[in-house]
């Protein structure tokens, strides 16, 4: 629908140490209300326009604190877009990011389609003529790039299951719809509450237990986020390398994003590693030393895995203490590289600092240690509480947010049948929910509804 | 030899359900009309089901009463019956429904149509259009009769082309053995005009005298007196009963021994008939396990022993339906008095007309009811009732009216017929409405009496008494939005006698209201007005106060749809200049034509990406007429 409010990320996907989400329309400041916890009370929808805002993002279902944020504040027409907008400047990184707009998708914003932004500012005027081509072709080529990765995603289980509760709440539907526009049709069991609480009380159970899988799932979509680190020379590129070569590597779009940045992924085992590429490596060469042990875990902890690389053939030095200083607390594999050339180093002192991570002796210019190295990734990231073979991946931002409205959606209902409202009125909250699992796998045709009626039922003079 | 016959503003073709609405809207807004028929005794015939409303039809006929329509005073004035469905769920599905004299409803139309001042019936065949420059100009009978007008409104129903099919039995014949229309047909399909065969069929009738009642259930009306028109003030209180019955496993035999009899599993049958109104013999097909279906005896009028027999729609050959009869308790010694039978009939691809019904293919003709594709009296009426309208206004250079879907059912209806089209006879369906809260059987009147005012069909006296109301509304619910109830002892005991629980703090009296327990008559009780409160105003305090979350919610999606519909298309848009389009989009616009960005979206194979370009390249325009 045209005119609502979007969001989006608006910072380039990486490890940037901020990133932005933004929003734009009339209700774009009545969702930051909702989510934002200000000092003192403060409000943002009374704020003056273009004033920036410290504060803390909130869970309102929980009031539990998200994110640690800047928000800007700006009033349409002088925006952008000319609508209100809203910034929230928070931590970069995947994880924190996403769940920034995931908060904002759940409490009434879309996520943008691709361009969006710059479409609004042109149908609001805010851009000359000569661009209007562009946006065009920007909203055709990107529209039909987005349908095929969304269509990727939608093949297998997450598919199956959207479209099987979909039907459910149809034949449901259909069963109200009889009993409306066929009163005196004997032959359909009356859709009374009871009836009407158990199915939407097995759908709020089944969205539910998708979203709780969805935070695992997102991992395997976009990847462990994953730093190689070690000092100078340990052989940090081979172990790059060798990741990349023995396994395919997959270019793809990080999923849930507007922005179609490009990345690489290894999948080592199923598992897909976000490797932090070559630039990644120069950057925390010498992180410790440049930055010091705190701010480097700072760095550090926006990382899923950290693969902690030393060199067999060197005596341990002041520098590996601090690496594993820094890293103290997270996942990390702990890797003795060079096991070729003659050892200098103290490996019970690295099992030692290493304690319950994993430690794995490899030679890469031999390519040993490599599958046991495949094997740690794989057991440390299955060995947790995640069901690999049984679980459902729902793995991007606008699927999530959109199950999440599902889910308010028929918690809307099952309130409504609790206060005893009539059926027909219960069943607004119940196609809704129908319709937001239809966006999901893009599907809205409301013949079918319909259709399903008269299959379903023998109606008729 | 054709000659001159006269010359009006409008000509109604057909006066059936579609017609007889064109042809007095018309008139009454002014303009010079004429009405056409092939039989003049078949003015308003109902050659189907003896009813009028239900679910969605019922509120179609609220809605034509709002706006001056003549269908809701008819049936209030010639009924047999009526009750009010859906009593036991919310308002917005609440529908009433009439058991129709069938005969006394021809007879009172024919009388109104007759009396009114601007509209003259006439006999007479039409053959051809009176065509010039491409536009239409006025009609040719099949006598030679010339009429000239401005803008001609046709609404042949089932009579174009119409072939009765009566198991091996197939003739060229209108509903019920009347004169079918075929050179009209052929002169619109040379005309350009795309058609489509449809099918729909109607059950036997059956002589009341050799039907054994006491087999049956009986189906009274309700006790309290009814209405459809807001004008009725006189209301029919002998009413007569409808009876229950249902088939049998030997019908069910009869019909699978007897289906290679069937035209319709023959392969006689070539037109697409409806779902929602199968015969007898698909429904046992399709659903075998099926026991029984119910079967439901309607009188056709006061004054006839002819019964019928619905749910018994059948094309199946005459002596199979004599067993089939003889098979259903309570019939077995029935008389049959007429057969069921198919009828298969042309009818014109509606995505070929704008939403005003006028055809894009030829300027001031337009076309209305089971032409355009559709089935059923009400939905005939409504378009009927907006093609009329549109006509006159044209011919009297008016300004045209188009109702949103936000409006009314018959908004929802002229919508998809002309944005989507359909592939089956259309029928209304209250899951059609994507706001069916807001159009409720209770607020037609408040929905539409203005705009049927504006146009000049609502009289001053009428609207007076609409404005009265309104205002009685507004007053009312203020006066329960600004009332504190206090959580006195009385209010207690009454709130738990409802099964509420008890207030702790003083409350607002709409507030109280919206608890499940309350109705308006608890806080009548409680906080009294001092003066006087019509039901009509209390029912709809109650309903606005209860559903206001509801409400509020379908209000909103209502003002996006707005946004979209503002954003118009203009007639003359050069689709293929849009780059960008996916080519069945392009196609699709190219043919539909839509009037706004709103009906362009709702076009099926025009995705969000195709409306955004589209956007784009209206507002690319805009800033092109500034700049130049």
């Amino acid at each position: 629908m045209e005119f609502d409010t979007i969001a989006a990320i608006s910072t380039p996907m990486g490890e940037g140490a901020i990133a932005i989400v933004r929003l734009s329309g009339d209700e774009a400041f009545k969702i930051a209300d909702k989510i934002y916890r200000g000092p003192g009370g403060k409000i943002l929808s009374e704020a003056p326009s273009h004033t920036i805002h410290y504060g803390n993002l909130i869970d309102p279902r929980t009031e539990t604190v998200v994110e640690e944020v800047m928000v800007s504040v700006m009033k349409g027409p002088k925006t952008f877009t000319r609508e209100d907008v809203i910034e929230i400047n928070c931590h970069g990184g995947l994880v924190s990011v996403n769940r920034v707009l995931q908060l904002a998708l759940n409490n009434g914003a879309r996520l943008a389609e691709p361009g969006e932004f710059t479409k609004r500012a042109f149908l609001n005027g805010r851009i000359d003529l000569s661009q209007a081509e562009a946006v065009m072709d920007l909203i055709r080529a990107k529209t039909d790039r987005a349908m095929n990765v969304a269509l990727g995603q939608m093949e297998g289980r997450l598919s199956r299951l959207i479209k099987g509760l979909r039907q459910e709440i149809l034949e449901t539907l259909a069963q109200v719809e009889v009993n409306i526009d066929y009163p005196e049709y004997d032959d359909v069991e009356e859709m009374t509450h009871r009836l009407f609480m158990d199915r939407a009380k097995h759908v709020e159970a089944e969205l539910d237990k998708l979203l709780r899988t969805s935070e695992q799932g997102k991992i395997l979509r976009e990847g462990l986020s994953t730093v190689i680190i070690g000092r100078p020379n340990v052989g940090k590129s081979s172990l790059l390398n060798s990741l990349v070569h023995e396994n395919k590597a997959i270019v793809t779009d990080i999923p849930g994003t507007t922005r179609d940045v490009i990345e690489e992924y290894v999948n080592v085992r199923g598992v897909p590693l976000r490797l932090l590429d070559t630039a990644g490596i120069r950057e925390t060469e010498d992180i410790v030393e440049r930055i010091g042990v705190e701010r480097s875990r700072a760095v550090l902890k926006e990382a899923d895995l950290i693969l902690l690389v030393l060199n067999n053939s060197v005596p341990l030095s002041i520098e590996d203490e601090q690496l594993f200083q820094a890293v103290q607390g997270m996942d990390v594999i702990v890797i003795v590289n060079k096991m070729d050339l003659p050892s200098q180093l103290d490996i019970e002192r690295v099992k030692e600092l290493a304690g319950q991570n994993p430690f794995v002796a490899t030679s890469l210019l031999e390519d040993k240690g490599v599958d046991e190295l495949e094997e740690a990734i794989s057991s440390l990231f299955f060995a947790g509480n995640i069901e690999a073979g049984d679980m459902t991946y729902v793995s991007n931002s606008r699927h999530i947010a959109l199950i999440n409205q599902a889910l308010n959606a028929i918690k809307d209902a099952i309130q409504a049948i609790e206060e005893g409202t009539p059926i027909d009125l219960v069943q607004i909250d119940f196609t809704r929910t129908w319709e937001l699992l239809g966006e999901i796998t893009g599907d809205n045709v409301h013949e079918s509804l319909i259709d399903q009626l008269f299959s379903q039922f023998c109606l008729g003079k | 030899m054709p000659y001159e016959a006269g010359s009006y503003d409008v000509i109604v073709v057909g006066a059936g359900h579609a017609g007889v609405e064109a042809g007095l809207a018309s008139a009454r807004l002014g303009a010079k009309t004429l009405m056409l028929t092939i039989n003049l005794d078949m003015v308003a015939f109902m050659p189907c089901n003896p009813s009028v409303g239900g679910p969605a039809k019922g509120i179609v006929v609220r809605e034509i009463d709002a706006l001056g329509g003549e269908m809701g005073r008819n049936i209030d004035k010639t009924h047999i019956q009526m009750r009010m469905l859906n009593t036991g769920k919310g308002p917005a599905v609440r529908a009433l429904r009439a058991q129709a004299d069938k005969f006394l409803y021809q007879q009172e139309m024919k009388r109104t149509i007759e009396n009114e001042e601007k509209l003259d019936l006439v006999q007479g065949m039409v053959e051809r259009l009176v065509m010039e420059d491409g536009s239409c100009k006025g009609v040719i009978t099949q006598t030679g009769a010339v009429y000239r007008a401005k803008t001609v409104v046709i609404t042949t129903g089932t009579f174009l082309r119409g072939e009765i099919i009566l198991g091996e039995l197939k003739y060229s014949s209108g509903p019920n053995n009347q004169q079918p229309s075929i050179k009209l047909s052929e002169h619109l399909e040379e005309l350009g005009f795309e058609m489509v065969r449809f099918k729909t069929g109607t059950p036997p009738r059956v002589h009341s005298e050799t039907i054994d009642y006491s087999k049956t259930e009986i189906q009274p009306g309700d006790d309290v007196p009814r209405a459809f028109s807001y004008e009725t003030t006189k209301f029919i209180t002998d009413q007569l009963p409808c009876w229950l019955t249902y088939t049998s496993e030997v019908t069910h035999q009869i019909i699978d021994d007897n289906l290679h009899r069937s035209p319709m599993y023959s392969g006689m049958i070539k037109g697409t008939g409806p779902r929602y109104c199968p015969s007898i013999e698909d429904k046992v097909v399709r659903f075998h396990d099926k026991p029984r279906h119910q079967i439901f005896l309607e009188p056709e009028g006061r004054n006839t022993h002819e019964v019928y027999v619905q749910g018994l729609s059948t094309s199946l050959p005459e002596d199979v339906q004599r067993q089939v009869l003889a098979s259903i308790p309570g019939l077995e010694n029935v008389q049959l008095m007429r057969a069921g039978y198919a009828i298969e009939y042309d009818s014109v691809v509606p995505t070929q007309l704008w939403p005003t019904l006028e055809t894009k293919k030829v300027p001031n003709l337009y076309t209305a009811g089971q032409i355009n594709g559709t089935s059923g009296y009400e939905e005939a009426a409504g378009q009927g009732l907006m093609a009329g309208i549109n006509a006159a206004l044209k011919a009297l250079e008016k300004d045209e009216l188009i109702l949103s879907r936000s409006d009314a059912y018959i908004g929802v209806l002229i919508d998809d017929l002309v944005t989507k089209g359909t592939n089956e006879p259309y029928r209304l369906l209250t899951s059609r409405a994507e706001y069916r809260l807001l159009l409720r059987h209770d607020n037609a009147d408040l929905r539409l009496t203005q705009k049927g005012y504006d146009i000049g069909l609502i009289k001053e006296d009428r609207y007076q008494r609409f404005t009265e109301k309104k205002e009685a509304i507004e007053k009312e619910m203020e006066r329960i939005r600004s009332i504190i109830i206090k959580p006195a002892p009385e209010v207690q005991e009454l709130i738990i006698s409802k099964g509420g629980s008890e207030l702790k703090d003083g409350i607002r009296a709409s507030d109280l209201l919206k608890r499940p327990e309350m109705g308006y008559e608890h806080i009548q009780q409680l906080v009294p007005a001092d003066y006087e409160i019509s039901p009509e105003v209390s029912e709809q305090v109650e309903i606005q106060t209860k559903y206001e979350g509801y409400i509020e919610k379908s209000l909103q999606q209502v003002e996006k749809l707005k946004k979209m519909e503002n954003k118009k298309i203009p007639e003359n848009i050069d689709y293929d200049a849009i780059t960008g389009l996916a080519t069945e989009a392009r196609q699709k616009l190219k043919q539909v034509r839509p009037l706004s960005v709103a009906q362009a979206s709702r076009i099926s194979g025009v995705n969000p990406a195709d409306t955004s370009i589209l956007l784009v390249y209206l507002e690319q325009g805009k800033i092109a007429r500034i700049n130049r």
